[in-house]
């Protein structure tokens, strides 16, 4: 296969393009997909500062790295989940990178853990289980809290995650198949900050497959973590991404053409309706009685469930 | 050729020379959710692999 754009070697067919590219072309392809994503979602400027979740996974470093190559300012934050190995194997990845590729851009990196939060000892697992929930929405409930948390207090002006389009269709999947038209409305790559205390969230990999992404990780050596948490295991979303691989292969281009079909409806209906999502946040969110972070309920669920921690372990 | 797989990490092998998109399709994978490195290089679907070569099929779906 030969790269459409120069004619060398190629190193990864793009079906849903009808293309190919080799190293160089395939770097230059993402980066310039990365940065139209800023733009068209109007994500941040070359002045805001930006803090990106890190995991050690192939998404969220790539997405630090494009943002360095892309002249950003950017700093990352890694939370550390107590999961025995794992979690281990997934900060030194991220303090590697930081080390060998960030610092030299003045990025810093920023450590959270979980055993701080709730005691030392204490991972996620044993935490979910002593408040008796599942370990990943526990977990989803630490992430979220900390990332929020640390982005407001240090006056970040946006954080970045790095959800892919493979990410973002599967999760629109469920939503659909559920009918869950609270989360619909929630699923878009920018996500304003709608009340004091939230930051602005965006997805500028939006627009890359994770096959994309990974060969950009390979392409440019960025070394990532390819063991999955072990978590994840039965993940519901693992069972719709499949669906969607074996959609996309019978006609490529079905994961985008889903995912973008959705932003574009959704965009005609915020012009015609009247309540944009800031209003409904505005009008349903308080600021949290223990820690002040915006909650629909007095108490926000991260304070619920550290709060039913303590009682568990007395 | 001697192909290693993740989740879970095991080593198998294949008779070779093959074609990338035969491996795909003797082990019964879909192409869209893995990618095949040698050495540090990527594979294309049309290239071939050598009885000798050692090659990584590697997932790129996450679930968390
Ligand atoms: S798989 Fe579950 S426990 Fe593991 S990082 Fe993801 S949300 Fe957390
Ligand atoms: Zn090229
Ligand atoms: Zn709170």
């Amino acid at each position: 296969m030969r790269c459409r754009k120069c004619s060398n070697r190629a190193v990864l067919g793009l079906p849903r393009h009808n293309t190919a590219y080799c190293g160089p072309c395939l770097t230059e392809f993402v980066r310039t997909q990365v940065q139209k994503a800023i733009k068209v979602q109007r994500m941040f400027s070359p002045e805001d500062r930006i803090l990106v979740a890190v995991s050690g996974g192939k998404d969220s470093l790539t997405l630090w790295e494009i943002l360095l190559k892309l002249g950003y300012r950017v700093d990352a934050l890694y939370v550390g989940l107590g999961i025995p190995g794992y979690s281990e194997r997934s900060h030194e990845k991220v303090e590697r990178f930081a080390h060998d590729v960030a610092e030299a851009c003045g990025s810093q990196l920023i450590i959270q853990t979980v055993e701080e939060d709730a005691g030392a000892g204490t991972g996620v697992k044993e935490l979910a289980n002593l408040i008796k929930r599942p370990t990943c929405s526990a977990c989803g409930t630490i992430k979220r809290y900390q990332f929020n948390r640390v982005a407001y207090q240090n006056n970040y002006d946006v954080m970045a995650t790095g959800h892919n389009l493979d990410d973002e269709a599967a999760r629109l999947l469920g939503n659909v198949l559920n009918w869950q038209e609270e989360y619909l409305q929630k699923q878009s790559p920018t996500l304003p900050a709608s009340v004091e205390g939230f930051s602005k969230k965006v997805k500028p990999l939006y627009r890359m497959t994770e096959r994309e992404i990974a060969a950009y990780a390979v392409v440019n050596r960025i070394d990532y973590l390819v063991e999955e948490c072990p978590n994840a295991k039965g993940a519901k979303m693992l069972v719709y991404k499949d669906v969607l691989n074996r959609l996309e292969a019978e006609s490529p281009g079905t994961k985008h053409r889903f995912y973008w079909g959705f932003l574009e409806k959704q965009k005609k209906s915020a012009n015609t309706s009247n309540h944009s999502m800031t209003d409904i946040d505005q009008s349903t969110l308080l600021p949290c009685e223990t820690c002040s972070q915006p909650t629909t309920a007095g108490i926000c669920s991260f304070c619920r469930m550290m709060a039913r921690a303590k009682t568990a372990t007395r | 050729m001697n192909v290693h797989l993740s989740h879970p990490t095991r080593d198998i092998a294949l008779q070779g020379p093959k074609r990338v998109a035969d491996i795909f399709k003797e082990l019964q994978l879909i192409p869209e959710a893995f990618l095949v490195i040698r050495g540090q290089d990527l594979m294309t679907e049309d290239e071939i692999v050598a009885d000798e070569d050692t090659i990584e099929v590697r997932p790129v779906i996450s679930g968390g």
